[in-house]
């Protein structure tokens, strides 16, 4: 028999304001534990939360992004558990009325574009951490209050390609909406599975198990094809799945048992009384929708139509939106579209993808590719030349012609300097010329790689080969 | 008069007219704490060299409450001083922040004379729930002066202060007010902020004066009021000049008598002191109608399961992780265990322990939820009520102040003290206690008057008008 694995996802991700959720403490990740904390982060008695408003609009706008309906009445509710980094002993969370509810994103993989439903979206607050040592432990709450959206879609997701597709997508909308920046590795994304199989055409939904701890983009459709096959194995074996947490462990690359359903916690959740309902009026969701960016389904469908790019090339820029912007500012300036998306592609790409960049960060800026691009159309330096320089411009940020200058790079395009070049060449292998006039013109590439050598690559490719050609017919 | 039973208004008028001055109104309030504290126990901490820096401050300054020596309960966070809630498991906590209530007060330059006991973080009826002690009720040394509220109460009876702050979840303040001979106020849920009140119930809790007499409420109350940022519970609402609107006409005013509230249990020697009173107010220009509460029976069960609910919530931060009392252990589980089992009493353990039992999965429905609707349904109550009249009077407590240890061994009874308080609070609706006569054993007997949402001002003038035409307030107990 064959199986169909059924999964769905938690996200948290974590937003990207400037202060916590309840208090005006900083947000900021990597300070000495405990300096970013206040009575009401920590829990002190008789303190009160204070909502932050811009958590609200980060969740209406991550609603809208997502297709949501923004609920005008939604309310923060308290999940209690005992833990040494949750201060007060219960986490503000929203529950029965969460913010947004009934979204869908769009995914495609293999070319096939499937729908997968956002049950809902809810803020919270995050929780501290904690920090063993060899005989202590000890708590820093510098996180406690960040504020986080909880995003839980429906079991709609059917393999681990589906479900990495998915979280490229919704970590390509946070970091559009510049509401979270999307690190998995430093836990600004976190992402829980909920994973079950059923033999295929099934309608029956099978017990299910909860994996955490998949802390990497990598580790996405790892730890669900790990899942899915174990699963696959106990049912084979005759087994049954027991209704348990499970822990992703990426260094045996396995999942592991954490707690049992039994085990698991009643969160005895009420609505949170310090808080009042939260109604959202009609006039701020239009507002905020009318100030949504492009998201990248609609950037790359329109940078396919406008700029007439291939699918591909459009779903790899339109990934980033700042990779998108850059794009259309070097089309802007007059470049050919397929010509600037060549370059990003490649060679831009590649120093990104080395150094870990974002391409803000680099000094090479949209005016100055359009310039080397420049310089390769008016014939001052060959498309080879160009890409030797580019990595150099990319890192130094210093404009293309004035290493063009400086390194003496300048094309080679006078025909007669070529043509007495070519003649020395030519007397130099005439047998190889001798072949050549005897059908074999594959050995064209090899006086032309000559050509090259002499001059350094400096010569213009076009001209050599003309010369090349009226020589040794 | 002794200077020490002054109200606050009086005294106001004493040190404007030169007779007194405000170093003889402090010394005279520690002289009286030094004489009757030993008996009435209402501190667990008296912070006198705090009131005299705090003098020394306000001394020339000309805030409302300029040199008024005050008595905050211990619940009320107040930055610098312990902070215990009469309870072991905060007895070295120092809060660094400071409530609205008394930075309010402070900007008006009251002095601070002590922090009062209460019962266990705010739960019971007679503060013998102390972690500490058990407070004296001033009348009858050997009775209780009720509860939470009780060191509060005590201590304004007894002269240790001119006024003091109390918070009310149930009846915490109108209770022990009507116990000790003295006017309590809970206002409106919304109208006090609660930042720095330590929470037992966040949906019930609300700080209120404790008071001489009715115009000395509407003063402190005026100074409290009124929207605070920190509190997102807090309304945004104007507040009047209630000291101003108190001598306004009320023959206008239309009272309702509940039936409910006269029931089998009430102490007959308590109704007819109530029934008196009103006939008195009829005397004043009110009209007086009968009117029905119907879910009035419901209101205790109902309280129990949201008040414990909520609380069971509200106290899970005292773990021994951050501050407050940590218990000896090995490892974190036993940590959470000592630490809870040795720092709380064992009411406050017996309401955790109800409170998560109604909020557990498959229990909430039937619990919490249930509660919650009986609880629109209580408000609803008083709504229809409100549209036939402008204010409601009961009896405060159905009997006056019983024995130390009476009720102690037995929870419902104790918890039945407040079934004429906790439908207020149920509803959210302003409330007062003032005293309306004695019973023959001398015991002071309370007379609650509820108002609509927001409508102090109605309650006030006709409590004030009352008072000011009866001779009740004026007694001081025998210490």
């Amino acid at each position: 028999m064959n199986y169909e694995a059924v999964i769905g996802l938690e996200i948290h991700a974590q937003l990207l304001t400037e202060t916590k959720i309840f208090c005006g403490c900083s947000t900021r990740f990597g300070s000495e534990p405990n300096t970013q904390t206040c009575p009401v982060c920590i829990g002190m008695p008789g303190v009160l939360p204070v909502l932050n408003r811009r958590v609200v609009e980060f969740a209406i706008k991550t609603g809208l992004a997502m297709n949501c309906r923004i609920s005008s009445y939604s309310r923060f509710a308290r999940k209690n558990y005992f833990y040494p980094d949750l201060p007060k002993g219960y986490q503000i969370s929203q529950y029965e009325l969460p913010i947004c509810e009934k979204g869908y994103i769009d995914i495609t993989v293999d070319g096939t574009t499937r729908r997968v439903g956002i049950t809902r979206i809810h803020m919270e607050e995050d929780a501290g951490k904690n920090i063993h040592e060899k005989d202590c432990s000890l708590v820093d709450l510098n996180r406690a209050g960040v504020p986080l959206l909880e995003i839980v879609t429906e079991p709609d997701i059917r393999s681990p390609q589906e479900a990495s597709a998915f979280m490229k997508k919704l970590r390509a909308i946070l970091r559009y909406l510049r509401v979270c920046d999307g690190n998995m590795e430093q836990g600004s994304l976190r992402c829980d599975a909920n994973v079950s199989i059923r033999p295929e055409g099934s309608d029956e939904l099978g017990t299910k198990t909860e994996i955490k701890n998949i802390n990497s983009f990598r580790f996405v459709e790892k730890a669900l094809d790990y899942e899915i096959k174990r699963q696959i194995r106990v049912i084979r074996d005759g087994g049954e799945i027991v209704q348990e947490t499970r822990l992703w462990n990426s260094e045996t690359g396995k999942t592991e048992s954490m707690r049992s359903k039994e085990e698991a916690h009643d969160y005895r959740y009420f609505p949170e009384p310090d808080l009042v309902p939260l109604e959202i009026k009609r006039e701020m969701v239009e507002e905020i929708k009318a100030a949504l960016p492009e998201l990248p389904d609609e950037k790359k469908a329109r940078f396919v139509r406008d700029y007439k790019l291939p699918e591909y090339d459009a779903e790899i820029l339109t990934e980033e939106r700042s990779i998108a912007e850059w794009f259309e500012e070097a089309v802007r300036l007059g470049a050919r579209p397929k010509e600037v998306s060549n370059w990003m592609l490649t060679e831009i790409m590649r120093y990104l993808n080395e150094t870990g960049k974002e391409i803000e960060e680099i000094d090479l800026r949209p005016p100055q590719l359009v310039e080397l691009l420049e310089l390769i159309k008016g014939g001052t330096i060959s498309r080879n030349i160009a890409k030797t320089i580019l990595p150099e411009m990319i890192s130094t940020g210093r404009p293309a012609e004035e290493i063009v200058r400086e390194k003496g790079l300048v094309q080679i395009s006078d025909t007669s300097e070529l043509e007495a070049l070519v003649d020395e060449i030519l007397s130099k292998n005439q047998k190889e010329a001798q072949r050549y006039r005897e059908g074999e013109t594959k050995l064209l590439g090899f006086f032309v790689g000559q050509v090259m050598k002499a001059t350094k690559g400096k010569a213009n490719p076009k001209i050599v080969n003309e010369i090349l050609r009226k020589k040794l017919s | 008069m002794e200077l020490y039973n002054s109200g606050i208004i009086e005294a106001l008028d004493l040190m404007d007219s030169g007779e007194v001055s405000p170093e003889e109104l402090l010394d005279a309030v520690f002289q009286r704490i030094n004489s009757v504290e030993d008996k009435v126990k209402a501190f667990v901490t008296v912070t006198k060299d705090r009131a005299y820096e705090m003098l020394d401050e306000a001394k020339g300054e000309r805030g409302a409450l300029r040199c008024i020596p005050l008595a905050i309960k211990d619940n009320i966070c107040i930055r610098g001083i312990p902070t215990t809630c009469s309870s072991r498991i905060l007895k070295n906590f120092i809060p660094p922040y400071e409530s609205t209530v008394t930075k309010r007060l402070k900007e008006e330059g009251y002095l601070l004379v002590g922090k009062t006991n209460l019962d266990e973080f705010a739960m019971g009826s007679s503060t013998e729930n102390s972690g500490f002690h058990t407070t004296r009720n001033p009348w009858a040394t050997d009775r209780v002066p009720g509860g939470s509220s009780g060191g509060s109460t005590a201590a304004v009876a007894a002269g240790e202060c001119l006024a003091a702050l109390g918070s009310d979840t149930g009846g915490s303040i109108r209770q022990p007010a009507a116990f000790c001979g003295v006017v309590g106020l809970k206002p409106t849920y919304g109208r006090v902020s609660r930042f720095g009140l330590v929470a037992f119930a966040s949906s019930l809790d609300q700080i209120g004066p404790i008071t001489k007499n009715v115009a000395d409420a509407a003063l402190l109350l005026g100074i409290i009021s009124g929207h605070d940022p920190s509190d997102s519970t807090s309304a945004p609402l104007h507040v009047k000049d209630y000291t101003a609107l108190l001598s306004e006409g009320i023959r206008d005013i239309k009272v309702g008598i509940p039936k409910e509230y006269f029931i089998e249990g009430l102490d007959p020697e308590v109704e007819s002191a109530v029934k008196d009173s009103i006939r008195h107010l009829g005397s004043l220009g009110c009209s007086v109608k009968e009117i029905s509460l119907p879910h009035t029976g419901y209101a205790v069960a109902t309280y129990y399961i949201l008040a414990t609910s909520e609380a069971s919530s509200n106290l899970a931060r005292y773990d021994g992780v951050k501050y407050g009392f940590r218990a000896e252990s090995k490892d974190l589980l036993e940590m959470y265990r000592e630490t809870r089992a040795q720092g709380f009493g064992a009411e406050v353990k017996r309401r955790i322990m109800l409170g998560t039992y109604a909020l557990s999965a498959g229990y909430y429905e039937a619990f919490y939820r249930k509660a919650q609707q009986v609880r629109t349904l209580i408000k609803e109550d008083f709504d229809n009520a409100f549209r036939e009249v402008d204010i409601i009077i009961t009896p405060t407590t159905p009997t006056t102040a019983f024995r130390i240890g009476e009720k102690i061994s037995d929870p419902l009874q104790m918890y039945l003290n407040d079934i004429f308080t906790i439908s207020v609070n149920l509803a959210g609706l302003p409330a007062i206690s003032i005293p309306c006569g004695f019973d023959s054993k001398g015991l002071p007997i309370g007379l609650q008057l509820i108002g609509r949402a927001f409508d102090e001002e109605s309650i006030l003038k006709v409590a004030h008008q009352y008072e000011q035409s009866t001779e009740w307030y004026k007694r001081r107990p025998p210490l």
